[in-house]
């Protein structure tokens, strides 16, 4: 998801970490000066972190539109959903700094390598219809793993997650009006969708990450209430909400194996190119050179006026004081 | 935060660099348009109070939200311990407002 | 309502429209590559209110005009001579300070003559100034703000903004320059006298950029031409490729 492939911690097996254990058991919240193990510490702000750095690089793909966009209502529209998703970056990085790292401290991480972001943030935004495509599937597959997260057992981390789901209910349906448009426009329209759709199926499918069923890492995570369901899992539920979609669009989802599966009560559907997923997350994706050369240029060039604001607020405040 | 890669031991260290120069971190209170109490809604970062303010504004009343702000820097904020056993850290003792009980962001802030 | 020419009813709308259009898009230009995220947030804030007063101001300057042209239509398929924006808003971001500079130089016009506007004799025009007014007062506090930050920061943010200040200021002039349609509008109670506006804007100016260390460039020259869309500069040529290519590239396309 937008934290994809989170290394996991192993607990310990003190006294403390049996006990922290039974109160997430009980459903009770993590507040940020409980004791907590410190691999649910690091596995959290690695998590929280890498979610927070997906909502600033997911900005840039869709960004890449918004001087684009053909009226204006869909221009503010765009631009309201990209804003967003710097205010859901925010909310994360406050989470994340309740751990005791801060937002400047995880910003460097992203901007060196050290810290990765989804992959699918890597994937080019060609035309128009990818921005229905992208409001469609990829915030489509990000609510499916964001929703139970609100039921996360780190206090701050679930309690943004419940300001970001009320925000973003918007979002898929925006992509989703964008895809009707374009289906039911002219024969380019239409195209266009079509197009958007197969560059985007597969790359949305990987966003949940491989198969993690035997993953011990996962386990712990899920015994900890950091991860709420099995990437596969949601993989499954999003395919079977999808397909219905795409299919009152008229489009076609890009798999010829996809198949209702009567006993199993969804669809068989192809697996993602895993070899290219591991390319991309290595930095080998069509814009992870752009995506990062774009946030370290933001990052630098902003750098005079975060120093120039902080020293006129800290003149003000000796002048302040003098006055006293 | 007074050693924040104590709290994630595979960062590697930055002692050689200068210590960052960071925009303080604000707590954000907001009061609805119902006549309820300024209820706690998030953190953001400024120079100063009054760009916390607009900030806040900007952040977190996107949507009507609210009608009157508050902010506090975090590291002023005191509040009580949990009653657990001594912390394996000491983490940023300026967020400890974050007890449940006493911010619990409702699932619909509209009904605030 | 007095009786106005609408030929210069149209046109005066679309100088209104126009500047919010050409600006709100400049603006958006930052969306996810600000200093820092909550000016990522603020910019975007201001950017859809541009937009949103964009709407207004053209839907109603298609309607006067009487031809069925929509605010979409006058915002993607006018060509640049069409366009009634002041030089200014036009302008490239340049570095953040830069935009801050023509946004502060910008609202604090937009601020005076929205005022003047929201006790228009003209109903439509008081509504929209009446509602636009709140959003541009928040919009000069914040641009304010930051232009006296960074004015009175470092030396790197003081010498950036001054830079900044010398490059804007011939531009403000053409802010308060009149003609004929400015004429009629006064004359029907329509809109403000600009060049009574003036003295203020100096006051109002001229105490910020006092705040920020800054200093007002001499010289009286001031760049003219976009308003009366005789002359604008080359940069509104390559943000219209931009912003109405797609509306070009399929004409009759619904989006």
């Amino acid at each position: 998801m937008y934290a994809q492939m989170v290394k996991s911690e192993s607990a310990d097996d003190s006294a403390e970490a049996k006990a922290f254990q039974e109160r997430i058991d009980a459903g009770e919240k993590i507040e940020p000066k409980d004791w907590m193990p410190a691999g649910y510490r690091k596995t959290l702000i690695r998590q929280i972190g890498q979610h927070a750095h997906s909502e600033i690089v997911g900005q840039l793909p869709e960004g890449n539109w918004i001087t684009r966009a053909p009226t204006l209502e869909r221009k503010a529209i765009l631009l309201a959903k990209v804003q967003d998703e710097a205010g859901h970056g925010l909310y994360l990085y406050c989470a994340a700094e309740t751990l005791g790292v801060s937002r400047d401290e995880l910003t460097e991480m992203l901007l060196d390598g050290r810290m990765k972001y989804s992959s699918i943030f890597n994937y080019p935004t060609l035309t128009w219809a990818d921005m229905g495509a992208v409001g469609w599937l990829v915030d489509g597959a990000a609510i499916m793993n964001q929703v139970p997260l609100q039921r996360t057992s780190f206090g701050p981390y679930s309690r943004a997650m419940i300001r970001i789901c009320k925000e973003e209910s918007f979002h898929q349906r925006q992509g989703y009006d964008i895809m009707m448009k374009m289906a039911a426009g002219t024969p380019e329209q239409k195209a266009m969708a079509q197009n958007a759709l197969n560059r985007f199926w597969y790359p949305s499918l990987m966003m949940f990450g491989p198969s993690d069923k035997d993953s011990i890492h996962s386990t712990q995570s899920m015994a900890w209430k950091i991860k709420m369901n099995t990437n596969d899992e949601l993989r499954q539920k999003f395919v079977d909400q999808t397909v219905p979609q795409a299919e009152y669009l008229g489009l076609t989802v890009p798999d010829e194996t996809l198949k209702w599966n009567e006993e199993k009560g969804g669809y068989d559907f192809a697996e993602p190119d895993w070899d290219e997923f591991f390319e991309v997350i290595k930095g080998n994706g069509p814009c992870n050179t752009e995506r990062l050369a774009a946030r370290n240029k933001a990052w630098d060039d902003g750098k005079w006026v975060r120093d120039g604001l902080l020293a006129h607020a800290e003149k003000r405040a000796i002048k302040k004081v003098a006055a006293e | 935060m007074s050693s924040p890669n104590s709290a994630y031991p595979d960062t590697p260290e930055t002692r050689t660099k200068p210590k960052r120069h960071e925009w303080p971190l604000w707590e954000v209170f907001i009061r609805g348009q119902h006549g309820m109490s300024h209820r706690h809604v998030g953190s953001l970062h400024a120079p100063d109070e009054e760009m916390a303010i607009k900030n806040a504004r900007d952040v977190y009343t996107r949507r009507n939200e609210g009608v009157s702000i508050w902010v506090v820097e975090a590291r002023h904020i005191a509040a009580s311990s949990p009653s657990e056993k001594g912390p394996l850290y000491e983490p940023s003792e300026s967020k400890v407002y974050r007890h449940p009980t006493f911010f619990d962001i409702p699932d619909e802030v509209g009904a605030m | 309502m007095a009786q106005v020419d609408q030929a210069q009813l149209f046109e005066f709308l679309c100088r209104m429209g126009d500047n919010t259009l050409v600006l709100g898009h400049r603006v958006s230009e930052w969306c996810g590559l600000a200093p820092v995220l909550e000016e990522d947030i603020a910019l975007a804030n201001t950017a859809l209110d541009l937009i949103g007063q964009t709407q207004m101001w053209l839907g109603l300057a298609g309607e006067v005009e009487g031809k069925g042209r929509s605010a979409d239509d006058l915002a993607m398929l006018r060509d640049v001579w069409d366009f009634r924006n002041v030089l200014l808003v036009e302008q490239p971001n340049g570095d953040f300070g830069q935009t801050m500079m023509r946004q502060f130089l910008f609202d604090a016009w937009h601020l005076a003559v929205l005022t003047a506007l929201a006790e228009s004799s003209n109903d439509r025009i008081a509504a929209i100034a009446a509602k636009a007014v709140k959003e541009v007062q928040y919009h000069v506090e914040r641009s304010g703000d930051t232009v006296i930050g960074l004015g009175d920061g470092t030396s790197e943010s003081h010498q950036r903004m001054q830079k900044a200040l010398n490059l804007l200021w011939p531009y403000v002039g053409e802010m308060f320059v009149t003609d004929a349609v400015d004429d009629a509008m006064a004359k029907a109670g329509i809109a403000p006298d600009l060049a009574t506006l003036r003295a203020a804007f100096d006051t109002h100016v001229g105490g910020i950029l006092t705040e920020a260390t800054l200093t007002i460039p001499d010289g009286k020259f001031t760049h003219k031409g976009g308003k009366t869309g005789f002359q604008h500069s080359e940069h509104l040529g390559h943000m219209l490729t931009q912003m109405q290519w797609l509306q070009r590239a399929y004409p009759g396309a619904t989006w």
